[in-house]
């Protein structure tokens, strides 16, 4: 295939709750150590959550912080740091052919929360209602926030798509240099919702909201005792690039993204269907020219609901019983789940294995579910396993959404 | 009596966290001392309201321009 028509990954920017770049990332998620945390959430008191604790002014001023929203920071950090680390040669790049793409689960559920808040111990006076309000909570607010951060003027937007929008920010990004409509594309997603207390609120009446004495024991995602969701932030931005290009610039190449598929079950608000899940790998496969046996490491949605869990696993079983090669992990366990990030992040962890040859375990299976079980599964210990050549990542989401990413070793 | 004057310099050093706000000249415009912009001047003036019940009708937001001005025009509000 034409190299103008391969897309590779040259950056990578991320922060997580156990990790504020990929190595701290990698080497949290290899040893097992969770970044969920207690936290106090508005009216709730102590729940669980996972919460990053990168600098928020490396990149950007005090001021500007204040301004923005928490989502922008963690999308101006997480994008700072995949430029640097392509070593893109940023003063001299064309801005007006960068494009901005990041997959959101919600925007603006913080910024109106607080302000209702505020307003409503100060006796309602709406005239208290911020200026801010507008421009903090408009959709594509995360990603324009890097745009005015970098100088960015090409193209910038948010793509809403609940806990799929990680694979879905990278999809969009692919698409768009293969159009020719950038050269080169900041994509991935990001997560603020820790910070908004009717997220929390929603799981907890559904009866899906993660908890545990000792947090990090809250998301046990593939455990019989797992009891739902521990609701986590997060940003991984990927820089993306035509092959053509990065070769010309003797780039580091991470991986290539050979094959997506963004798929719709079309049956629930909130249930997951197990068959499209099927049918959402299957045809990421389909695209990358691939067969099952060739996908080495499958990485599960995997959030540690009760339904959710099952119905993927089967999914799984089901999409991969001629192979007998395939891992299967999840990192959620460690990370709890980074609703638009999730994608994003959980992809970002797994490309190492190209260098180490090592599957991350998931963490804190202490009795795995039986309806859980799934041939190869990796879990609490780090598996060798050699040479690694495809990652296949699962993101799905609420509204019956679901996204499967392929990517594939680089090799020169 | 309400010292005007640092009310309104806690306010800004809220807003611009970033500026020093120690050798401010008073009778200088603001804007020319300072990186603040007109979003600025809004988050002033909700300032004033939430912390101070304060209110600056749009009309009178020029007279917000200088320290001395912020005085001379806030003083009686907080009389």
């Amino acid at each position: 295939m034409d190299d103008a028509q391969r897309i590779v990954m040259t950056g990578i920017g991320l922060t997580a709750p156990n990790g504020n770049n990929l190595s701290e990332f990698r080497d949290a998620l290899l040893n097992c150590r969770s970044g969920v945390v207690h936290t106090e959430i508005r009216y709730m008191g102590k729940q669980v959550a996972g919460l990053c604790d990168f600098d928020e002014f490396k990149y950007q001023s005090k001021k500007l912080r204040r301004r923005g929203t928490r989502a922008g920071s963690i999308s101006i950090y997480c994008a700072n740091e995949a430029v640097a680390d392509a070593e893109l040669d940023w003063a001299a790049i064309d801005k007006s052919m960068v494009g901005v793409y990041l997959g959101i689960t919600e925007h603006g559920n913080v910024e109106t929360e607080n302000e209702i808040y505020e307003m409503h111990q100060n006796n309602l006076d709406w005239k208290l209602w911020s200026p801010h309000h507008n421009p903090r909570t408009v959709a594509n607010s995360p990603a324009g926030e890097v745009t005015l951060n970098l100088n960015i003027t090409g193209p910038h937007y948010t793509l809403g798509s609940a806990c799929a929008g990680g694979n879905v920010g990278i999809i969009q990004g692919v698409q768009q240099l293969l159009l020719g409509e950038v050269d080169v594309a900041l994509a991935g997603g990001v997560s603020e919702s820790p910070q908004t207390f009717g997220i929390f609120a929603a799981f907890a009446a559904q009866g899906a909201l993660a908890h545990h004495e000792d947090p990090t024991k809250a998301s046990r995602p593939l455990d019989k005792n797992r009891n739902g969701i521990a609701i986590s932030e997060g940003g991984c931005i990927y820089v993306l690039e035509r092959l053509s290009d990065a070769k010309k610039r003797g780039a580091h190449i991470y991986a290539e993204i050979v094959g997506y598929a963004i798929n719709s079950d079309a049956t629930d608000f909130v249930n997951p269907n197990g068959e499209r899940q099927v049918e959402c790998m299957h045809k990421a496969i389909k695209k990358a020219g691939i067969t099952v046996s060739d996908i080495d490491i499958v990485n599960m949605h995997a959030t540690g609901t009760g339904t959710g869990d099952v119905n993927e696993s089967k999914a799984v079983r089901d999409a991969f019983k001629d192979s007998d090669k395939t891992f299967v992990n999840f990192s959620k366990g460690h990370i709890g789940h980074a609703m638009g990030a999730a994608g994003a992040l959980e992809l970002a962890g797994n490309i190492p294995s190209f260098e180490d040859g090592v599957v991350h375990p998931g963490m804190n299976v202490t009795e795995l579910d039986p309806e859980c079980e799934i041939k190869n599964l990796v879990f609490n210990e780090p598996k060798l396993v050699g040479n690694i050549n495809y990652i296949l990542n699962n993101s799905f989401g609420m509204l019956g959404i679901n996204s499967a990413l392929i990517v594939k070793k680089y090799k020169s | 009596m309400a010292d005007v004057r640092q009310i309104v310099i806690d306010i800004i050093s809220d807003i611009a966290p970033d500026e020093d706000v120690t050798n401010l000249d008073d009778k200088v415009s603001l804007r020319e001392q300072l990186d603040l912009d007109s979003m600025d001047f809004l988050d002033i003036v909700m300032e004033l309201r939430k912390r101070h019940k304060v209110e600056v009708p749009q009309e009178d937001y020029p007279k917000l321009a200088t320290l001395e001005s912020c005085v001379s025009y806030l003083s009686p509000k907080f009389a």
